[in-house]
């Protein structure tokens, strides 16, 4: 399959994602919407891992493989970060009562 | 090599130190203390200028650099002391005219407090080094410091006594007058290093003689305008008659006998530079007899004893430039010399009158004083006599010396001038001597009551200078009275050639001239006697009154100077301070408020707005990071 393909698609995802983070007031909402994101970038690194792998294995047969590493990187900080956001969420919830985050403006005070 | 030569820097470093310790311990030295360190160290410092000279009389000359001072690019100024004949000279007057001031001062200023007492002699000291630098360094630039040095102490020693804000104006006048003839020497400086690359002296007199004249008129026209600053001349003579607010030893040491003579060391040393250019010769001796004889026709008519004084001082060394432009550079020197002696003398003279008169300076309110101040009345005749050039005091045979100077160039009219200006200052100084001196006391009944004769220390330095104003003279007896004379000239002529090129005049002539002068004087002194004798103060008018006031240039020079320049000064508060500045501060001010209230609103707490914020930016750098940075 041709590259660019991955590439629009990876565009798409990233660009609902950042649409609905900026968008959206529900807490959940933009927390998925951070991890689409995320997962846009990888979908973006597994492509062309694969790609410069397909062009450079004839003299590195480990050519393009660090791409994939940093997939890994990501999944794994990505799942950190879910667990510390939803915690977050969930002490929000109890607190306020809702997860709109315009309820966070008190940050500032 | 001598090892004399090696102990030069002790000359001026001796004062120096001198300076700190009184300066630093002024609060704890005692005034018995005080006195010793500073005339002791002005004492060794003429113990050693008394080899240096033995040491140059018998031929031997030196430049001796101590370090480099400044070096950037070709210019190198090393910090050099040259030991000469004619620096020798200077130094000897300097420290041994010093150290009589200075012990006369121990006494004279007793009655200061203690620290008071500690600064006045750190000043001195201080004075004293910065005039041995002036007169020891080996370039132009060693010497601009200790000219700038010696400017600095006569600013702080004329304002010593700084509660009288009167003081302080006459300081703060001197300072600025002096100032602005500095400006001309520095520019003069500047032209040298441009011109020759060096400011030592031997380098810049062996290169003058193949530059252009116009060069050497600038160079030397430059120097001059520094000259006449530091030396009173017109047209900034008027800060020193002011200067005497300062105490009378100041007055004598630095306002009389040494400082004032510094632009005629500085023009008699550049005298290579003066012999290339006639016009700087013309300019010096027309400016000198100018003032010569302007000042004499002021000092005809002040009734302040040191006014006097300080009129008939810048008249002196009017006489001085007189002998520099007519190429008579030795004998300039051997004016400054007697006029040390002599003025020196008449200034600690007043002191001592003004001493008895419990601070009495209007010599209106003095007279017959002979009776009580029996040495100071000697002393401050001999002075008079000296001063008035009465034949073999020493003023006689170099105030001739001058005038023959100008008979030999002859110059008429400066000749002319210059004899008139030997009669008024006759009338003069006699006019001071008698409403002082003789008559009846014409002051207040407490005062006659306080009448006493100053203490040992101060008569003795008195004493001695009257010997030498009698005796000063005849280092340069003229070789028309004694065969194998004028010894200062030989004895400068490695620095200062010996003219040539003009017929010397017969010696039949020169008895004339010298019989003429004396004669011409004598009829001025009797004069004075017969107008003075039997004096009643009373109000001058007409010319006497335009006399009084000094010829109201002092006023003048306010008008066209100090007012013009106020007026100036208060447009540009006005403008530039309320309009200008005022603006800038207070725009600043209002940017940053103005700036901050907008900015504020993007600190809204919204998190979305944070991230669209956020989102913009990465936007705005992507597109240029790949559509405009290329």
């Amino acid at each position: 399959m041709k590259i660019e393909l991955y590439i629009y698609l990876a565009i798409a995802l990233f660009c609902i994602g950042i649409v609905g983070v900026l968008i959206r007031r529900n807490a959940i909402i933009v927390f998925m919407c951070i991890e689409l994101m995320l997962n846009a970038v990888n979908l973006l690194l597994v492509a062309f891992s694969k790609m410069h792998h397909a062009t450079g294995v004839a003299t590195n047969p480990n050519a393009g493989i660090d791409g994939q590493l940093f997939v890994f990187f990501i999944m794994v900080v990505a799942a950190a970060e879910v667990s510390v956001g939803l915690a977050i969420i969930v002490m929000m919830f109890r607190n306020i009562h809702s997860v709109d985050i315009n309820f966070l403006n008190r940050l500032k005070h | 090599m001598n090892t004399i030569f090696q102990l030069v820097w002790l000359v001026p470093l001796l004062p120096f130190v001198g300076f700190l310790i009184n300066g630093l311990f002024r609060k704890s030295l005692s005034k018995g203390m005080t006195s010793v360190i500073g005339c002791g160290v002005i004492l060794a410092s003429f113990i050693i200028s008394l080899l240096l000279f033995i040491e140059v009389k018998a031929g031997n000359t030196q430049v001796i650099t101590l370090f480099d001072f400044i070096s950037v690019g070709t210019l190198s100024i090393p910090f050099s002391f040259q030991v000469d004949q004619l620096s020798s000279i200077f130094l000897l007057i300097i420290t041994g005219v010093g150290f009589l001031i200075h012990v006369y001062s121990a006494s004279y200023m007793h009655e200061e407090e203690n620290d008071h007492f500690a600064r006045y002699f750190s000043y001195l000291n201080l004075f004293v080094f910065s005039m041995l630098l002036l007169v020891l360094g080996g370039n132009f630039v060693i010497l601009f410091i200790g000219w700038e040095g010696v400017g600095l102490c006569s600013y702080l020693l004329i304002g010593y006594w700084f509660k009288n804000v009167n003081y302080t104006i006459a300081a703060k006048k001197a300072f600025i007058m002096n100032r602005i003839g500095d400006l001309g020497f520095l520019l003069a400086i500047f032209w040298m290093i441009n011109q020759f690359g060096s400011v030592s002296f031997g380098d810049v007199f062996s290169k003058a003689p193949g530059e252009d004249v116009a060069v050497i008129t600038g160079i030397t026209l430059l120097l001059f305008i520094g000259a006449t600053g530091k030396s009173a001349q017109i047209p900034l003579y008027t800060w020193l008659p002011d200067a005497m607010a300062g105490p009378t030893p100041v007055s004598a040491l630095i306002h009389a006998a040494t400082m004032v003579t510094a632009g005629i060391y500085m023009i008699a040393r550049s005298n290579v530079l003066y012999s290339i250019s006639q016009f700087s010769q013309d300019i010096v001796a027309y400016i000198g007899i100018a003032t010569a004889l302007f000042a004499a026709t002021i000092a005809l008519k002040q009734n302040d004893i040191k006014k006097v004084l300080a009129y008939s001082t810048v008249s002196q060394l009017g006489y001085m430039f007189v002998a520099l432009g007519m190429g008579a550079y030795s004998i300039a020197v051997f004016h400054v010399m007697t006029h040390a002696f002599f003025k020196a003398l008449l200034f600690l003279g007043s002191g001592s009158v003004i001493h008895a008169m419990g601070g009495e300076q209007d010599i209106r309110r003095m007279g017959g004083l002979s009776k009580k101040l029996k040495i100071t009345h000697i002393t401050f005749l001999i002075g008079t006599l000296a001063i008035a050039g009465f034949p073999f005091f020493s003023g006689f045979f170099s105030k001739d010396a001058i005038l023959l100077a100008a008979f030999e160039k002859h110059n008429y009219i400066i000749y002319g001038l210059a004899l008139f200006t030997a009669m008024l200052t006759g009338f003069y100084m006699f006019r001071l001597l008698i409403l002082t001196f003789y008559g009846g006391f014409r002051g207040t009944e407490e005062q006659k009551h306080h009448l006493h004769e100053s203490p040992a220390a101060m008569t003795i330095p008195l004493v001695l200078l009257a010997i030498l104003s009698i005796i000063g003279g005849f280092v340069e007896v003229p070789a028309a009275i004694r065969e194998g004379g004028n010894k200062l000239t030989q004895f400068l002529a490695p620095v200062i050639p010996i003219a040539t090129g003009h017929e010397p005049v017969s010696h039949a002539t020169e008895w004339a001239l010298m019989a003429l002068a004396t004669g011409l004087v004598l009829i001025a002194v009797l004069f004075a006697f017969a107008k003075y004798r039997k004096y009643t103060a009373s109000e001058t008018t007409g010319f006497g009154k335009l006399l009084e006031n000094k010829w109201y240039v002092d006023e003048f020079y306010d008008m066209i100077v100090v007012k013009p320049l106020r007026w100036f000064g208060k447009k540009i508060i006005v403008f530039t301070e309320s309009e200008i500045i005022d603006w800038i501060v207070n725009g600043v001010g209002k940017l940053v408020q103005l700036g901050s209230r907008q900015l504020r609103l993007v600190q809204s707490g919204q998190v979305g707005s944070y991230v669209l914020l956020m989102v913009i930016s990465m936007l705005v750098f992507f597109v240029i990071q790949f559509f405009v940075k290329k």
